[in-house]
């Protein structure tokens, strides 16, 4: 049984004896006016706020990370797996349009992983993976990484429930992304600079970048590392440490 | 480009509301959408028939009203008109504005049968 497309609908009790009221005018044709006012992404967000609270009880630190393709999201993770599985239980959801190729690298270092294919959509959203943590069992007080669509537009508006988005950027990519795509700069609470060991070979301003990011959002944080050479990745390491507490 | 899974969202909504509300065709809808919010009216047009088809709003009227940006600036405190997330106060133009008004993309209200 699914526990999670069934919940949420709340029953409306609906006399229709309500609508015997009558009119002062008359209707040339039978049809009337609605008011909703209701979000376009109501559903999502009553399935993301489920997720949400399922984290909760259960402890889990789920983080929603997002970059454009290549930015090294995969390799991120499975740097972090290798650095903290030891002390911390690490379940991954994996998200692209198709194939099992980042689920199969994730498993190599052991972790738990689910490959979503979201064919044609381009971002993954919460009742997609409210079905994924059932799907992965994801363990009580562990940490949940949802590696989304690499896509910097879409997947910034939808929630998945997670406690934070953190986006990648790496120096091989313009340093305006953040202007370009400040919808996603604006949705995230971390930036991580990726792949700074290349700074000598690229054109990438890493303080103009920031600047930018924080035009977009004051309040994001940032962290400058090089997933595969190891430089500042206990920056991150203890980022999630320390922000797992808040769970 | 996430217009499309927008438009089944709304088309859910649809469905629910027809159920709750008892009735059987939507002739019009009216769409409010922030200027901030990322979605880009026309693809919501280009894709409202192509998802629409089939269900109750099928033979619906779209129509889009979009809502300006507005914040607050965090220093001078002024409320001021935004185009961008990245705009800076219009008056003392200090980078940082709070979003007030820009963000919202909700189904406003219906015509139904």
């Amino acid at each position: 049984m699914c526990g999670i497309c069934g919940c949420g609908q709340t029953e409306h009790k609906h006399d229709d004896g309500e609508h015997e009221h009558h009119h002062a005018h008359s209707h040339t044709d039978n049809t009337r006016l609605i008011q909703v006012e209701q979000d376009l992404l109501s559903k999502n967000n009553a399935y993301a706020d489920q997720n949400r609270e399922y984290f909760k009880q259960q402890a889990i630190f789920a983080l929603n990370l997002v970059s454009s393709p290549g930015s090294g999201k995969t390799t991120l993770l499975v740097e972090t797996i290798k650095a903290l599985q030891n002390e911390w239980p690490i379940f991954v959801i994996e998200g692209d349009q198709q194939t099992e190729h980042d689920a199969e690298r994730i498993r190599a270092t052991g972790a738990a992983a689910l490959q979503i294919n979201t064919g044609r959509a381009c971002h993954l959203d919460a009742h997609g993976v409210g079905h994924a943590i059932q799907s992965l069992a994801v363990q009580a007080g562990s940490l949940l990484a949802i590696e989304n669509v690499g896509n910097l537009v879409c997947p910034s508006s939808f929630d998945l429930g997670e406690a934070h988005k953190v986006v990648l950027l790496s120096v091989t990519e313009g340093d305006d992304k953040p202007l370009k795509y400040a919808d996603m700069f604006y949705a995230a609470d971390l930036m991580i600079i990726n792949k700074i060991d290349l700074l000598p070979y690229v054109d990438f301003d890493i303080a103009r970048c920031i600047n930018y990011a924080k035009q977009v959002n004051p309040e994001i944080q940032v962290i400058q590392l090089s997933a595969t050479k190891g430089e500042n990745f206990t920056q991150w390491t203890q980022w999630l440490k320390k922000n797992r507490l808040f769970v | 480009m996430h217009e499309v899974s927008l438009l089944e969202n709304v088309r859910e909504i649809l469905q629910d509301h027809a159920r709750e509300q008892h009735f059987t065709q939507v002739k019009k809808i009216t769409l409010e959408i922030g200027c901030l919010s990322g979605v880009e009216p026309e693809a919501l047009r280009f894709g409202f028939s192509a998802v629409m088809k089939g269900s109750l709003a099928e033979e619906a009227e779209l129509i889009l009203t979009q809502l300006e940006g507005q914040g607050r600036c965090a220093a001078c405190q002024s409320l001021v008109k935004m185009q961008y997330h990245y705009d800076s106060c219009t008056l003392c133009e200090h980078p940082f504005v709070t979003v007030l008004q820009g963000n919202e993309m909700r189904i406003k209200d219906l015509v139904v049968i």
